[in-house]
C-alpha cells in the first residue's frame, strides 16, 4: 500500500494569523509553567539550607533580569489559566433537567475559585 | 481496540494542565515579584517551617510532578506540530521519560531536605 500523500506544511504555519500565533504561545506556555516549578523547587531546597542561603536568594531575584524573567513567566502562566479555564464549559458539561447549565456560569465557578485559592496561598505563605 | 498508553499521558495533562492553572500565577507573583519587591515579609525561619511540614512537601511534589507531565504531553505535540512529525517516538519519549526523572528527583529532593 502506498502511503497517503502529506501536504507539506511550512515550518512557520503558526506565524499566518493571532488565533494561530495565541495557540501557540498557549503551547509554548507550558516551558515556561514547567521552568518555573523546578524554579520553585530549587528555591525550597537552596534557601532552607541556611540564612546565608536564604539572604543571597532574596538578593539575587531583586536583580532586574530575573525581576523581568517572572514578569514574563507571569505573563505565561497567565495565559496557561486564562485559555484552561475557558475551556472548562467544553469539558464539563453540566445538566439540569434538560437545559445544559450557561459556558459562563462554569468557567466563572472557575474565575472565581481561582481567585479563592490564590488569596489562600498568599495567606498561608 | 489497540492497546495504547494515551489515556495515562492525557490525564497527567489534564491534572497538570488543571493544578497549574490555580496555583502557579499566585506562586509566580509571590517568589518572583512580591518577595523581591518587599511585599511580603517570608525570613529563614518562616520558610524552614513551611517546607518542613510534610503537607507542604506532598504539595510540592504534586505541583511538580504533574506540572512536569503536563509539559511532556503539551511539548511533545508542540514539536509534532513544527514539523517533527517524523520524530515523534523520540520526542515522546524524552518528554515523558525528563517528566519521569523530574517526579523522581523531587520526591527524592524534598524526602531528603
Amino acid at each position: 500500500m502506498s502511503k497517503p500523500y502529506l501536504r507539506p506544511i511550512p515550518f512557520t504555519w503558526w506565524n499566518k494569523n493571532n488565533a494561530y500565533r495565541i495557540f501557540m504561545l498557549r503551547e509554548i506556555s507550558s516551558v515556561f509553567v514547567a521552568l518555573f516549578v523546578l524554579e520553585l523547587l530549587c528555591f525550597v531546597l537552596v534557601a532552607s539550607k541556611s540564612p546565608e542561603n536564604f539572604d543571597k536568594y532574596v538578593e539575587a531575584l531583586k536583580s532586574p533580569g530575573w525581576i523581568v524573567f517572572h514578569v514574563v513567566v507571569l505573563g505565561f502562566s497567565l495565559l496557561h489559566s486564562i485559555t484552561w479555564f475557558n475551556l472548562t464549559p467544553k469539558v464539563l458539561v453540566v445538566r439540569k433537567g434538560e437545559e445544559k447549565l450557561p459556558d459562563a456560569l462554569i468557567a466563572g465557578a472557575h474565575y472565581l475559585a481561582w481567585i479563592v485559592v490564590s488569596i489562600v496561598i498568599w495567606m498561608i505563605i | 481496540m489497540a492497546k495504547s498508553n494515551e489515556p495515562i499521558v492525557w490525564s497527567l495533562f489534564s491534572a497538570g494542565g488543571v493544578v497549574a492553572a490555580f496555583v502557579v500565577p499566585i506562586h509566580v507573583v509571590m517568589l518572583g515579584i512580591a518577595l523581591p519587591l518587599g511585599w511580603i515579609a517570608l525570613d529563614y525561619q518562616s520558610l524552614v517551617t513551611l517546607v518542613q511540614n510534610p503537607l507542604s512537601k506532598v504539595y510540592l511534589f504534586v505541583l511538580i510532578s504533574l506540572v512536569l507531565f503536563h509539559w511532556a504531553h503539551r511539548f511533545r505535540f508542540t514539536l509534532v506540530d513544527l514539523g517533527l512529525k517524523k520524530l515523534e517516538m523520540l520526542i515522546s519519549i524524552v518528554c515523558y521519560v525528563s517528566a519521569v526523572v523530574g517526579t523522581g528527583y523531587s520526591a527524592y529532593a524534598l524526602w531528603t531536605m
